[in-house]
C-alpha cells in the first residue's frame, strides 16, 4: 500500500461553505441503550461523506434519522436550509432523499423497469408509458445496465445487479442527497469494488451529495472525500481521507484505520525519540513520554542506515509479505527490542534471522503514553 | 418522547392495532370464561358430583385409550410414511408423497360413514381408533415429510463417516431432528379426537365430546355438560403443556451457508415390493373404503337422491359461510399477525399464547359458550348466523394467522422505508407494497378458512340458525337418519371441495420448509 495522496478535485469538501446538510446535537436511544449521543455532523453540496465505524456504533441510526425514518430524541436536522427534524417534521417521503439500503430493498412483486419507475412522480403518469419507458431505459443505463434486464425479476439478477437497480431506482426522483446504507458488503470481494466504483462515477457525475455507511475502512477511505469516523454513539473524527489517515484524532481511531506501527517515545519540541530513531511529529500538544503510531507503509526496508532490525517471520501473501521485524536494542534511550510488523513487496529480501536495514519517512502521530 | 406533534406518527397507527389485537384476544378467550366461570358457578360439591362418577369415569377412559392408542399409531404411520417418500428410492415417491397426504380431503365424519356403511357391526374402541388413525396420520406424516426434506444431509453425512450406519443414523441423528414435527403432529391428532363428534358418533364410540352433544340436546346448557365441557378443557390443556415441554426450546436449524446438499437415498431393493404394498394398503383403507362407499351410494341411490330442492340450498348455505368465515377471519387476524411480525415482544406474544389456547378449543366447547353467552348476554343475536360466523372465527384464526404471518414476514419494513424514500406516505407505501406482498399469503389462508367452514359439523349443529342446512350438516342429518344413499351427494361434494385443500396444506408445508 502506498501513502494515500489528497485527489485535487476533491479538495473542495474542505472549503468552508454553506453546508447542506447540518445535524446538531443528535441524540437517540432505543429502550435503555443509547445509540447516539450528540452527533454534530455537517456537510457541503456536491460532497461525499463517509460514515465508517465498528458495528454498533450507530452509523446507520444516523442515517435512518436523516432519512427520515426514525426521529431523533433531541437535536436537530437541518437539509438544504430547511429543518426536517427537531424543530419541525418533514416525513420521510417529502425530503427528496434517496435511499439505498444494505441488500438493495428490491420490491419482489415488481419486474426491475417497474422498480425503478416505482418513484416516478405524478408527471410521468401524465407523460405516458412511452415517456415513462425511455426514462427507466436512461437510469438503467445511468448504472450500466441493458435496458434488457427491465423484464427480469429482482431475484433473477446477480446482487451486484440488484444494487445497481436499487440506486438506479433512488436517482429516478432526482434527490438531493443520496444515502448509501452498507450497499456494496452483502457483495463478494471483486464484485464490491466494481460495484462501488460504478456507483461512485454515477453519483459524481450526477453530482450528488452522498452519505456512505460502512464498516469497512478501505472503502470508506477510497468512496468518500469526507470521512466521518463514529464510534459509541458519537463522530470521534470528521475529516478528509488523508487527514483522518496520516492524522487520527485518537489511538481507537488511528486503529481503527488501519495497521499501526505504535512505540513508545520520547518527545522534545517537534521531534520523537525512539527506537527507530528520531521522527518528526507535527502539531505536538503534549512533551515527555508519549505514544508514536506510524503506518507501516512509512518504514521501509533500506540498503543501509543505522536502524537495525531481525526478521522473526513472514507470511507471503503474493504481491507482498508481512514481515515482523525485532528491533535492535538502542543503549542510549534504553530502548529497542519491540517487535513491528511491516509489509514488503519483495519476499526474498526479507527471511526469517536475516538483519534488515530500516528508514522512516514523513511524520509520525503522538498520543498520550498510557 | 419530546416535541409533541412534530414527530412522526407511530407507523399505522400500532397503537389502535394493538388494541384491536387486545380486544380480538379477549373475544377468543370467550369460550375458556366461559367454562371457567360455569365451573365457578356450579359449585365445587355439585361440580365433585358431576364429575367424580362412573360415567366420567367410562368417558375418560375411552378418551384416554383412544389418544394413547392412536397417537402413537398417527407417529408410526406418519414417520414411516415420511421416510420411506423422502428418503429411500421407493418407486414413484413423487405421486406417493401426494398419496399420503390424500387422507385430509375426507372429513373424518365421513370417512367414519364410509366405514360404517361398509362394515355396519363396526363399533366402540377399536372402530374408533381405525378411523381416527386412517383419518389424522396425515396430520404427522406431512409436518415430518416437510421437516426431512429440509434437513440437511451434510449431519447425516457427517454421522456417516463418523462410523454410524443408516439405522444408527436415522434414530441417533434424524429422529431427534424430527422431534418438533412429531410433537406438533401429535398434538394436532389429539386435539383432534378430543374434538371430533361426527365419526365417533356415526360409530357409537362414546367420548367427551359425544356425550356433550347428547346432553346439549336433552338438557340445552345443564350443568351436567357443562361439567363434562370443563374436563374437556382440561384435558386440552393437559395437551397444550405435555407438548411444549416435549418441544421444549430446542430450535434445529441450519447453521452455515451455502447451497444445501441433495440427500443420498436409501436403496431399499428387497424391500421396495413389501414397501410399495403397505403403503398401498394405507391408501386402500384410507382413502379407498371411504371413496368406494360414497361411490356405492351414489350409484345406487340413482337420480331422485340429488334433490335440487335441498341439495342447492345446502351448497350455497355452505359457500356462503365459508366466503363470510374466511373475509372476516383473514380481517380479525391482520392486526394480530401485524402487531406478531412488526412489534414482535411480550405483549405480541401474550396475544398469541392467547389465541393458541383457543385454537386447541374443542368446537364443542366454544359452540356451546357461545350458545350460552348468546342467550345470557345478547339474546337478540341468539340464533342469527352472525354467532356462527364468530365461532368459524375463533375456530378457524389460526390457519389465517400462520399464513398472514408468513406473508408479512415477505414484506419487511425495509421495503416500506424504500417506497417512502421514493416518495410514497406511509399510507400509500403500506398499501402498494405490504398490503401488496402479503395478499396471496392471505388468498391461501382464506382458502383454507373457507374449506374448513365448508366440512365443519360440531358447532354448526350448536350453532346454526333454525332452518339452515350446510353441507355437513345435511349430510349428518341423512345418514343419522341411516339415509346413506341420500347423504352420499353432499359426502361426495365435502370430499371435491376439500381436494384443493389438501393439496394447498401440502404444498404450503413444503414452502414452509423452503423447498
Amino acid at each position: 500500500m502506498t501513502i494515500p495522496v489528497p485527489k485535487a478535485h476533491k479538495i473542495h469538501g474542505l472549503m468552508p461553505s454553506v453546508k447542506f446538510l447540518r445535524t446538531s446535537n443528535l441524540v437517540k436511544s432505543f429502550g435503555s441503550k443509547d445509540v447516539l449521543k450528540g452527533v454534530d455532523l455537517a456537510l457541503s453540496e456536491g460532497g461525499t461523506t463517509a460514515i465508517v465505524g465498528p458495528s454498533g456504533s450507530g452509523k446507520t441510526t444516523l442515517l435512518r434519522l436523516i432519512a427520515g425514518f426514525e426521529n431523533p430524541d433531541s437535536g436537530t436536522i437541518e437539509l438544504n436550509n430547511r429543518m426536517v427534524a427537531g424543530d419541525a417534521w418533514i416525513p420521510a417521503h417529502k425530503r427528496e432523499i434517496g435511499y439505498v439500503a444494505q441488500d438493495g430493498a428490491l420490491f419482489p412483486h415488481l419486474s426491475v423497469a417497474q422498480n425503478v419507475a416505482f418513484g416516478l412522480g405524478p408527471a410521468w403518469k401524465i407523460a405516458g408509458r412511452k415517456a415513462n419507458a425511455r426514462r427507466v431505459a436512461e437510469l438503467l443505463d445511468m448504472v450500466s445496465l441493458e435496458s434488457d434486464m427491465g423484464e427480469r425479476r429482482p431475484h433473477e439478477i446477480s446482487g451486484g445487479q440488484q444494487q445497481r437497480v436499487a440506486l438506479a431506482r433512488a436517482l429516478a426522483r432526482k434527490p438531493k442527497l443520496m444515502l448509501l446504507d452498507e450497499p456494496f458488503s452483502a457483495l463478494d470481494a471483486g464484485l464490491r469494488v466494481a460495484t462501488r466504483k460504478a456507483v461512485a462515477d454515477v453519483l459524481h457525475a450526477a453530482e450528488i451529495t452522498t452519505i456512505l455507511v460502512t464498516h469497512d475502512q478501505g472503502e470508506a477511505l477510497s468512496f468518500a472525500d469526507q470521512v466521518a469516523v463514529m464510534r459509541g454513539g458519537t463522530l470521534a473524527q470528521t475529516g478528509t481521507p488523508f487527514a483522518v489517515y496520516t492524522r487520527p484524532a485518537d489511538l481507537d481511531t488511528a486503529e481503527f484505520l488501519g495497521d499501526a506501527v505504535m512505540l513508545d517515545a520520547q518527545l522534545q519540541g517537534s521531534l520523537a525519540t525512539c527506537s527507530l530513531g528520531g521522527i518528526p511529529v507535527r502539531h505536538a500538544m503534549i512533551q515527555g513520554a508519549v505514544r508514536l503510531m506510524l503506518r507501516p507503509e512509512q518504514i521501509r526496508i533500506v540498503a543501509d542506515g543505522n536502524i537495525k532490525g531481525t526478521v522473526v517471520d513472514t507470511v507471503f501473501f503474493g504481491p507482498e509479505t508481512t514481515v515482523r521485524i525485532r528491533l535492535a536494542p538502542v543503549p542510549s534511550i534504553a530502548g529497542g527490542g519491540e517487535i513491528i510488523t511491516i509489509r514488503h513487496w519483495n519476499a526474498a529480501m526479507a527471511r526469517p534471522g536475516m538483519e534488515l536495514r530500516l528508514r522512516v519517512v514523513g511524520e509520525g502521530v503522538v498520543f498520550p503514553a498510557e | 418522547m419530546a416535541g409533541g406533534g412534530k414527530m412522526p406518527r407511530p407507523p399505522l397507527g400500532v397503537s389502535t392495532l394493538a388494541l384491536l389485537a387486545t380486544l380480538i384476544a379477549l373475544f377468543s378467550l370467550i369460550p375458556l370464561g366461559y367454562v371457567v366461570y360455569m365451573t365457578v358457578v356450579t359449585g365445587w360439591d355439585t361440580v365433585v358430583e358431576l364429575v367424580i362418577r362412573p360415567r366420567v369415569g367410562e368417558l375418560l377412559l375411552n378418551t384416554v385409550l383412544l389418544i394413547l392408542v392412536t397417537v402413537p399409531m398417527c407417529l408410526v404411520l406418519g414417520v414411516g410414511g415420511a421416510w420411506l417418500v423422502e428418503r429411500t428410492n421407493l418407486r414413484g415417491h413423487r405421486w406417493w408423497a401426494l398419496a399420503l397426504a390424500a387422507p385430509l380431503a375426507i372429513p373424518a365424519f365421513v370417512n367414519s360413514y364410509g366405514w360404517a356403511s361398509a362394515v355396519p357391526s363396526l363399533a366402540g374402541l377399536g372402530a374408533g381408533t381405525l378411523i381416527a388413525t386412517l383419518s389424522y396420520f396425515p396430520l404427522v406424516y406431512i409436518p415430518v415429510a416437510a421437516t426431512l426434506g429440509r434437513l440437511d444431509p451434510a449431519i447425516e453425512q457427517s454421522a456417516a463417516s463418523l462410523g454410524l450406519g443408516p439405522w444408527t443414523v436415522f434414530f441417533r441423528v434424524i429422529l431427534p431432528q424430527l422431534r418438533i414435527a412429531m410433537a406438533g403432529g401429535s398434538l394436532l391428532v389429539a386435539l383432534h379426537l378430543l374434538s371430533e363428534y361426527g365419526a365417533f358418533a356415526m360409530i357409537r364410540f362414546d367420548t367427551f365430546t359425544t356425550a356433550i352433544m347428547v346432553q346439549f340436546q336433552s338438557a340445552f346448557s345443564g350443568a351436567a355438560g357443562n361439567m363434562l365441557a370443563s374436563v374437556l378443557v382440561l384435558m386440552c390443556m393437559v395437551l397444550l403443556l405435555a407438548e411444549a415441554k416435549v418441544r421444549g426450546n430446542a430450535r434445529y436449524s441450519r447453521v452455515g451457508f451455502g447451497a444445501q446438499g441433495l440427500a443420498t437415498r436409501l436403496r431399499l431393493s428387497w424391500y421396495q415390493l413389501p414397501a410399495q404394498l403397505a403403503l398401498l394398503a394405507l391408501i386402500v383403507l384410507s382413502v379407498g373404503v371411504p371413496l368406494y362407499s360414497v361411490a356405492r351410494w351414489t350409484i345406487a341411490g340413482g337420480a331422485e337422491i340429488w334433490e335440487p330442492d335441498e341439495f342447492f340450498p345446502a351448497l350455497f348455505q355452505s359457500l356462503g359461510y365459508g366466503l363470510g368465515g374466511a373475509l372476516v377471519t383473514c380481517v380479525v387476524a391482520f392486526p394480530m399477525a401485524f402487531i406478531a411480525v412488526r412489534h414482535p415482544n411480550w405483549f405480541s406474544r401474550l396475544l398469541e399464547l392467547s389465541n393458541y389456547v383457543t385454537s386447541s378449543m374443542p368446537g364443542i366447547v366454544v359452540g356451546l359458550a357461545f350458545v350460552t353467552v348468546a342467550i345470557r348476554l345478547v339474546p337478540g343475536i341468539y340464533q342469527s348466523s352472525y354467532v356462527l360466523l364468530a365461532a368459524y372465527v375463533l375456530l378457524f384464526l389460526p390457519r389465517a394467522l400462520v399464513n398472514l404471518r408468513a406473508g408479512l414476514s415477505q414484506a419487511p419494513i425495509e421495503l416500506e422505508e424504500a417506497a417512502r424514500s421514493l416518495g410514497k406516505s406511509p399510507a400509500r407505501a403500506f398499501f402498494r407494497v405490504t398490503l401488496r406482498l402479503t395478499a396471496p399469503a392471505a388468498a391461501g389462508g382464506a382458502a383454507l378458512v373457507f374449506l374448513a367452514v365448508v366440512n365443519e359439523l360440531t358447532a354448526t349443529l350448536l350453532l346454526a340458525p333454525n332452518g339452515t342446512r350446510t353441507l355437513a350438516t345435511a349430510f349428518w342429518a341423512k345418514s343419522s337418519e341411516i339415509d346413506y344413499a341420500g347423504a352420499a351427494p353432499y359426502a361426495l361434494l365435502m370430499i371435491l371441495i376439500s381436494i384443493p385443500m389438501t393439496y394447498l396444506l401440502f404444498q404450503q408445508s413444503k414452502k414452509a420448509a423452503g423447498q
